[in-house]
């Protein structure tokens, strides 16, 4: 056991950061304000990536993964933290991209691995409904077999930056009469262009438009569209959730999100002192800090463990469980930070073009956004309340 | 980056668990705990013979080519079986001395003896009032020829009662609380001025509050340079760190399983009590804080042989969390069991005792805080610097 990097992973280092240096575009640094970019904006540092090679680390190589080991996945995910980059969004490259290699033909691998790669083609996820949140198994929305064609009718929601998407991948009821909710479900591939489709804008707490409904109405889908078998869809959602759970903890940004937040401290005052010389806001950075040091070794341990080719099993519901924990204290603890200056709402104010100041210090005014935002993190992605499930299940078998 | 064990790790692990297993239940703990002398002598020969005091020394002090992991794998399967023998306070504390700062002679003299398990030594630092701070010293050594003479009151030793001898730490100058002027010495449990008064401890240990009243020592005594202590003492003292929690992770892990199983077999409104989610979700917690605790325990002992602010805040770090999680998992497991975790009888309340009293060891969540945010204010100052 060691924690020591080797000459190549120290060279490897070197090498990642001068291309992030180099390559990083310069109209994303210093971007406070995550969910409000444009498409072209969120796709910028992924494009450069997709020619690089390196957009899908994490893939096997023969599909465009850069085999590299989980300690240089590690380190790439350190480097990228570094400059707070805008990553290559989940939806292709980690939900439906796994999907279709494990499960798919070869025609689907050929026809959408590629442009997800590149980033030519965007992805959004189709699995939440009105009444299937947690219990994703309840799935209403229907595809019912018409000659070459699945009919689809149905409503989802939750559907992240669905607004810009090309391509989105659902759970679609196949079978209505399956005896457990889990069976006679499909995943299907879907076109946001069908005629029949309508996505409409979901304003959330923090004033932004991130997540959307997604009506389907009479959706015209080819059944080649269908990854995997019939009615076998809940097989393919489980394991996408297993992958979506394995980057969820987030461990280097949180460490640059300490890094600014002691930053902040030191600019706030409190009695004419700067606020990080207070003892007791200093420790509630201290305790936040030492609770990411063991997510960050957990993270560690469970790569070492995947490395060793055993796959991310049910532990990962703990990095999902504290890694959304720290986000959330994280985006607290900087509001409190700020002070009175959380309050000004600054959206649409000042106006675009006029050359007012704006209210408070630049780094307090998305610091209320971004603490309403990160109370999602806690529900996404299998509620926290669900990975407890999981772990119940899997780990202490009760 | 690797986080497998070597070979010698396992056969350490597997040996020793074999051990515990067959000549450490719970009932014999029991007997042993209450007994005249509160340990087994012959126990500690057994531990001596798989080689465990050897594992973590190198080679060319006479050990096995180790080093802290080993020590880590010995004080998890300690924790889990509740040993109550003294391996940190003599192996990791009295051999962390002397393979830190002794002098070829001292090495000779009490690391073979450490090593063997000849000698058993206990480390004397904690005071009445001294707290946790580690320079708060009211003991002093007088420089007497070529000797010194000790006087003082040291609190609380753990394992003083089987020790032959103990590390005690002494101001040879400077004021009270300074970190200049703190020397280290070896004294014989036996040498004229000692006086013990022994007892046992909540969890199952002896411990001495420990009287010197003008012991004479030869400069052989000394560890390491005169005045110039304190950084020895806190090395020591991290690696025992360290050890402590590895010993907790132990501990926590069988109080887990204990109430998983427990949770199980017991029926309330006939339905066994593990079927209920608000009783699931609170043994998952519990999963997640000893998960969390293997995980500062191997980050804090990979990290002993980092340069000094990273060692130190790496054990303060994982101190304060292994505190923290190991308050949480007693607790729970004690609620899980309802009156049952409440009795004498069942083995679940030791844990809870033990890893109450781990929490107090070489410092608490309070003062690992405080050191573990000094330490990174000073870093955030040289940087902005």
């Amino acid at each position: 056991m060691n924690l020591e990097f080797s000459p190549e992973e120290i060279a490897f280092r070197a090498e990642v950061r001068a291309f992030i240096e180099e390559n990083y575009p310069e109209e994303l640094k210093d971007i406070g304000s995550r969910e409000d970019l444009t498409r072209d904006q969120f796709l910028a540092w992924h494009k450069v990536l997709g020619k690089k090679g390196w957009s899908a680390p994490a893939w096997p190589e023969k599909y465009g993964g850069t085999g590299w080991t989980s300690t240089q996945r590690y380190i790439w995910s350190e480097e990228n933290a570094r400059v707070d980059a805008m990553m290559p969004l989940p939806f292709g490259v980690s939900m439906v991209a796994p999907v279709i290699y494990t499960f798919g033909n070869e025609e689907q691998k050929a026809r959408y691995l590629p442009k997800i790669l590149s980033g030519e083609e965007w992805w959004c996820q189709g699995y939440s409904e009105p009444g299937a949140g947690s219990d994703l198994a309840s799935v209403k929305t229907t595809a019912v077999r018409d000659g070459d064609h699945y009919v689809i009718n149905g409503q989802k929601t939750w559907t992240t930056l669905a607004q810009h998407a090309d391509w989105g991948f659902f759970l679609c009821r196949t079978d209505p009469d399956a005896a457990k909710p889990q069976e006679g479900i499909s995943f299907i591939l879907v076109d946001m262009k069908t005629p029949g489709i309508e996505v409409r804008p979901i304003i959330t707490i923090d004033g932004g438009h991130e997540v959307n409904e997604v009506w389907l109405t009479d959706v015209r889908v080819p059944v080649e569209n269908r990854v995997g078998e019939e009615n076998m869809g809940w097989t393919y959602a489980k394991f996408l959730l297993a992958h979506e759970r394995s980057g969820i903890a987030g461990v280097a940004r949180s460490k640059r999100g300490i890094e600014r937040l002691r930053n902040i401290a030191s600019t706030e005052v409190l009695d004419g002192e700067p606020l990080i010389n207070d003892d007791t806001f200093a420790r509630k950075i201290s305790q936040l800090e030492i609770d990411l040091t063991a997510l960050e070794f957990t993270e560690l341990r469970t790569l070492a463990r995947e490395s060793a080719g055993k796959g991310p099993g049910p532990e990962s519901s703990i990095l999902k469980v504290k890694g959304t924990e720290i986000q959330q204290r994280l985006t607290e603890l900087t509001l409190e930070a700020v002070g009175t200056y959380g309050a000004p709402d600054h959206r649409g104010f000042p106006e675009d073009g006029s050359n007012e100041f704006p209210i408070g210090p630049d780094y307090a005014h998305h610091s209320a956004p971004t603490y309403f935002n990160f109370r999602k993190t806690s529900i996404y992605g299998g509620s926290n309340e669900i990975q407890r499930n999981i772990i119940t299940k899997m780990i202490l078998g009760l | 980056m690797d986080f497998n064990f070597t070979e010698e790790q396992t056969m350490i692990r597997d040996s020793l668990a074999r051990l515990i297993r067959e000549q450490y239940d719970f009932e014999t703990r029991t007997a042993v705990v209450k007994s005249d002398s509160g340990w087994r002598p012959e126990m500690w020969a057994q531990f001596a013979e798989l080689g465990l005091f050897m594992a973590p020394f190198s080679e060319d002090d006479g050990g096995l080519g180790g080093g802290p992991l080993d020590a880590m794998v010995v004080m998890e399967e300690f924790g889990k079986g509740l040993v109550v023998e003294p391996f940190v306070p003599s192996v990791v504390c009295g051999g962390g001395f002397l393979k830190h700062a002794g002098s070829a002679a001292q090495k000779e003299e009490h690391l073979q003896a450490i090593m063997g398990g000849a000698s058993t030594f206990a480390f004397a630092y904690a005071e009445p009032r001294g707290r946790y701070n580690l320079a708060d010293l009211e003991t002093t050594a007088k420089k007497d020829g070529s000797g010194y003479v000790l006087n003082g009151h040291k609190a609380v030793v753990i394992g003083a009662p089987w020790a032959d001898k103990l590390i005690v730490t002494a101001r040879t100058g400077g004021d009270r609380r300074d970190t200049g002027g703190i020397s280290v010495f070896i004294v014989d449990k036996g040498a004229d001025g000692v006086t013990t008064r022994d007892y046992p401890t909540v969890d199952g240990r002896r411990a001495s509050e420990v009287y010197l009243e003008n012991v004479s020592v030869g400069a052989d005594a000394l560890i390491g340079a005169e005045g110039e202590g304190l950084p020895l003492i806190e090395t020591v003292v991290d690696e025992a760190i360290a050890a402590t929690c590895a010993e907790a992770v132990g501990a926590m892990g069988v109080a887990h399983q204990m109430t998983v199983e427990y949770s199980r077999q017991r029926k309330q409104f006939g339905t066994p009590i593990g079927k209920f989610q608000v009783l699931q979700h609170r043994m998952v917690d519990m999963f997640m804080e000893h998960e969390q605790s293997i995980s500062m325990t191997y980050m804090a002992t990979l990290k002993l042989g980092e340069d000094e602010v990273e060692r130190k805040k790496a054990a303060s770090a994982a101190k304060v969390r292994i505190g923290q999680s190991g308050r949480f998992v007693g607790q729970e497991s004690i609620q899980i069991h309802g009156g049952m975790g409440m009795t004498e009888e069942l083995a679940v309340g030791h844990y809870f005792k033990r890893l109450t009293m781990i929490d107090s060891e070489f410092g608490n969540v309070d003062h690992h805080m405080r050191r573990y945010t000094a330490l990174s204010a000073d870093e955030f100052q040289a940087a902005a610097e």
